[in-house]
């Protein structure tokens, strides 16, 4: 028998604790309180008056009314959209569904702001290609559609957004059990009353779950309004933040100006998550378990050819021809001249890859970025994750609390935060720095890490752990033998969800690049509002390649670990 | 000697209690078992034994050594308790083959290479694993599973070894051999087995003296599993053991009448003055004839069930579940059917007192 030896549990537990708090606290909770503290306090007092005063002017205004117009659209749009592509896909014999189910999750990892781009470039007024394809060719007085619009706008954020429905109804309308339906048509109920009274009922929490997070993400959405709306003068809540900080160089009136706007993002974000957190409970679980079952397929019959057609002119519409023209475009010699083999060529590829500076600090930049975020990210991730999922320590409330915070910070506030927390106000000034970025990209997606690591510490059952201590394992020891080797694929999981998003982010490197700090989004932006569209569209086109073979690497390993 | 003594443990969560005022004590070398219904706590104090959770007040003791104090301060975490323990949900790591798993414990204590691997070895023949040491948890069967922990818990030669239901997650035929083999061993190892479970069946068979706990987390009675079958000491213990009857007699003078009636009981008197008792018996212990003397009673149902006849039996307002084997009953004629009267004498009575048999029935 192994001696036993007197020694009380030391703080192990609080210790873990201590630093979890911390790091949330430096990393998110600082930054949204200094934009609370800004945007209510003015000069040593709480100022109410003067926040309703601001919220007035005319343009924080229209931008609080664009953010809503455009959020409301995109959400009615895409959940439309989304929830016949899922039903078409899960619940019809569509032919090919397996494929399309693949393609419209596509968007899911494009860029929206360079799908804008490329939106931009097709139908703008006077030089969109499609629009000077009607004037030119087919004779039509003026452009056929403007997308410097809110309805241009709201269009192409609906094609990047609308897979959060259709991936969250996939999921109800294929874990639904079938049975369910079938009574109801042993019962008499004929598929019209089916679908009205038993199916739509069962997986409306899950549409409703998903539109709400369209909201969340469109009301803080940065890029589309950025490449489409400036121009026309149409501003939303985070265009709006960087504009002002950016044109004035970052003035007391400016940051005063965003810290309210960004106070308003933070509470509808609060809001929308709330009630998702409401929709979600009310227990749809019971219904939908976690078992795949075969469901019943409606036939399409003379449906089904059209149908089909329309997927494919969806993808080819949405999917394809934006890939395809930032492509093109990236290989023209200069913007405006017609496609044909002369004018194309791999040069600007050339050019940015190997030549031009800006290109290269940006790529450099963002894969560095990207990494380093994506490793602090992930351990921190686990950390925080096993201290809320796995100890049982008093003050833990705090940190279950302060966990979700990360969840419920758009990006531009947390970018506005940044720029309060670390300009050397209080000491450490790391603005004009690629750490500001850092941090920054650390609080943006610290909510990936926690989502992804907590999911894997659920599935590591508490007695694995006593088994190791009863062994004689310390908690160390067993956290080193038992935890972490079964958390490795939520860590994996983790780490890929952060550096490849980074690799294309925006929002958050606009609001706090440098001239030596740009990363590939703000390259890709920057450039393009400097008339050097090829350029911009040849790095776009890089990116979108380093993205798509991230992702099926990721895809491919993911298959292979999941076996 | 005792190797664990529990004394005065209280532990509650948030409002609910679970233990107050617990005491125990365990001999070294027996196979002890704590048998109760599901939520009585059971579980909690083989976690606050093992360390995995902490009381709110009390004291435990193992080898007479205190390892859990909280008014002294004392508290020994569980890596350093030298106990085996074996959970319901076998808590096999997925990620280590069978020879890491059971060799987990002598790698910690930084054992040699060589004496590592005999132990191992040794372990598994124990269980029967033998040849299996470089499968993967996911390749083995759920009994082989459990064998896996029961080898990682013995490994290391604990004086005290914690079941936990090792047995439930088990289909019934492996059920029975490895309960036959937990007590081989134990006889073998000649190991302290703490055993908590709900399974009255496996409580007797393997312990040498059991616990039984009720929903409020007493113990009510500690005995060999003879005396808790056929002594219990009140009607929880005795209708927990198996089915019971339990008829209300109250007391006339110096006779004692069944039910609302004026039937005498045909057994001895209770020793006592209560007015109010009540007599539980086990369903096989009634004998059941179509006239002679005894009580006289009507069957209100009569269930073939095969090989066994049920019936329920009313007299004077009083209900008893009574079962025949049916080629008995059909060579002596006890063939009723509903309504005929019956006459009932018993094998074996137990008096118990009136006010007891109240939280038995609400149960």
């Amino acid at each position: 028998m192994s001696p036993i030896t007197r020694k009380s549990g030391f703080g192990v537990a609080q210790l873990l604790l201590f630093f979890s708090i911390s790091i949330l606290v430096i990393v998110v909770a600082v930054p949204v309180l200094l934009i609370l503290f800004n945007a209510f306090w003015v000069d040593g007092e709480f100022n109410i008056g003067d926040v309703a005063k601001i919220i007035m002017e005319p343009d924080t205004y229209q931008a609080l009314v664009n953010s809503l117009i455009i959020a409301c659209g995109t959400t009615i749009g895409s959940t439309i959209v989304g929830t016949f592509f899922a039903w078409l896909v899960t619940r019809t014999d569509l032919p090919y569904k397996g494929f399309m189910k693949a393609m419209f999750l596509v968007p899911f990892m494009l860029p929206s702001f360079i799908g804008a781009l490329a939106w931009k470039m097709l139908l703008s007024p006077n030089a969109g290609f499609i629009n000077k394809f009607f004037i030119n060719s087919l004779g039509f007085a003026g452009p056929i559609f403007n997308i410097y619009s809110y309805l241009g706008i709201v269009l192409v954020e609906v094609m990047y957004l609308f897979p959060f429905v259709f991936i969250q109804v996939c999921g109800a309308l294929e874990r639904m059990d079938p049975t369910l339906e079938e009574s109801a048509r042993i019962s008499g109920a004929g598929l019209f009353t089916i679908t009205r009274k038993i199916t739509i009922p069962l997986v409306l929490p899950s549409i409703l779950s998903g539109a709400l997070l369209i909201m969340l993400y469109s009301m803080a959405h940065f890029g589309t309004v950025a490449v489409l709306g400036i121009e026309n003068g149409i501003f939303n809540i985070p265009t709006l933040i960087y504009h002002k900080i950016h044109q004035s160089g970052g003035s007391f009136d400016s940051i005063r100006t965003g810290t309210v706007l960004a106070t308003v993002l933070v509470v509808t974000a609060a809001l929308i998550i709330w009630l998702q957190g409401k929709i979600l409970r009310k227990g749809h679980y019971q219904i939908i378990g976690g078992k795949s079952f075969r469901p019943m397929e409606l036939k399409l019959r003379a449906l089904r050819v059209p149908l089909l057609a329309l997927c494919l002119a969806y993808i080819g519409f949405t999917i394809v021809l934006p890939t395809a023209v930032i492509f093109l475009v990236g290989g023209l010699k200069t913007y405006g001249l017609a496609f044909t083999w002369e004018n194309l060529s791999l040069n600007n590829y050339k050019f940015i890859l190997f030549d031009y500076k800006v290109t290269r600090d940006a790529i450099w930049n963002s894969v560095t970025l990207g990494l380093s975020a994506a490793v602090i990210t992930m351990f921190a991730g686990v950390m925080i994750s096993y201290v809320i999922v796995k100890m049982k320590v008093r003050g833990k409330g705090i940190l279950e609390f302060l966990g979700m915070l990360p969840f419920s910070v758009p990006g531009s506030v947390i970018a506005l935060g940044v720029i309060l927390a670390w300009s050397g106000k209080y000491g450490i000034n790391l603005y004009n720095t690629v750490w500001i970025i850092l941090v920054a990209y650390i609080a943006r997606y610290m909510a990936f890490s926690l989502k992804a690591n907590s999911a894997a510490l659920e599935q590591v059952h508490d007695s694995l752990v006593e088994a190791a201590r009863s062994c004689g394992a310390t908690m160390w020891q067993s956290l080193r033998d038992i935890v972490l080797p079964l958390v490795r694929p939520g860590m994996l999981a983790a780490f890929f969800l952060i550096f490849l998003p980074s690799l294309r982010e925006l929002t958050v490197s606009i609001m706090l690049y440098a001239p030596t700090t740009r990363t590939i989004g703000v390259a890709i932006y920057t450039l393009n509002e400097d008339g050097e569209t090829v350029v911009s569209a040849a790095l776009a086109g890089i990116a979108l390649i380093i993205i798509i073979v991230g992702q099926s690497l990721i895809n491919r390993f993911t298959r292979k670990a999941g076996t | 000697m005792e190797i664990i003594r529990v004394e005065g443990i209280a532990k509650s969560y948030g409002q609910h209690q679970v233990h107050k005022e617990l005491t125990l004590s365990i001999e070294r070398g027996e196979c002890f078992t704590l048998l109760g219904p599901s939520g009585c706590g059971k579980t909690v104090l083989l976690r606050l034994i093992a360390g995995f959770e902490v009381p709110d007040a009390g004291r435990i003791a193992i080898d007479n050594t205190v390892v859990t104090d909280p008014a002294a301060g004392i508290n020994i975490p569980p890596d350093q308790r030298g106990l085996g323990v074996v959970f319901q949900d076998y808590a096999v790591w997925p990620h280590m083959t069978v020879f890491d798993n059971v060799g987990y414990p002598l790698k910690i204590a930084k054992r040699p290479k060589g004496e590592l691997r005999d132990r191992v070895m040794e372990t598994l023949a124990m269980v029967g694993m033998s040849g299996l040491e470089r499968r993967l948890p996911s390749e083995l069967s759920g009994g082989q599973q459990q064998r896996v922990a029961l080898a990682r818990a013995l490994v290391a030669n604990p004086s005290l070894l914690l079941l936990d239901e090792p047995l439930t997650n088990l289909d019934a035929n492996l059920r029975e051999e490895m309960r036959f083999e937990i007590k081989e061993l134990q006889r073998k190892l000649g190991a302290t087995v703490l055993y908590v479970t709900h399974d009255q069946e496996i409580a007797l068979a393997i312990s040498d003296r059991l616990a039984i706990m009720d929903e409020a987390g007493r113990i009510r009675q500690t005995s060999n599993p003879w005396e808790i079958f056929e002594r219990p000491t009140d009607p929880f213990v005795f209708n927990f053991m198996g089915i019971a009857n339990f008829v209300p007699v109250r007391r006339a003078g110096e006779s004692f009448l069944v039910g609302g009636g004026e039937q005498l009981i045909p057994w001895e008197p209770p020793q006592g003055d209560a007015p109010k008792w009540v007599a539980g018996f086990r369903p096989s212990d009634v004998q059941v004839a179509p006239e002679g003397t005894g009580i006289r009673g009507t069957v209100k149902r009569a269930s073939f069930l095969g090989a066994m006849m049920h019936y329920l039996i009313e007299v004077d307002g009083a209900h008893l579940r009574t079962s025949i084997e049916t080629h008995e009953a059909v060579a002596k004629g006890l063939m009723f059917k509903e309504g005929e009267t019956c006459v009932i004498s018993f094998r074996d009575l137990l008096w118990f007192n009136a006010d007891s048999l109240a939280e038995v029935v609400k149960q």
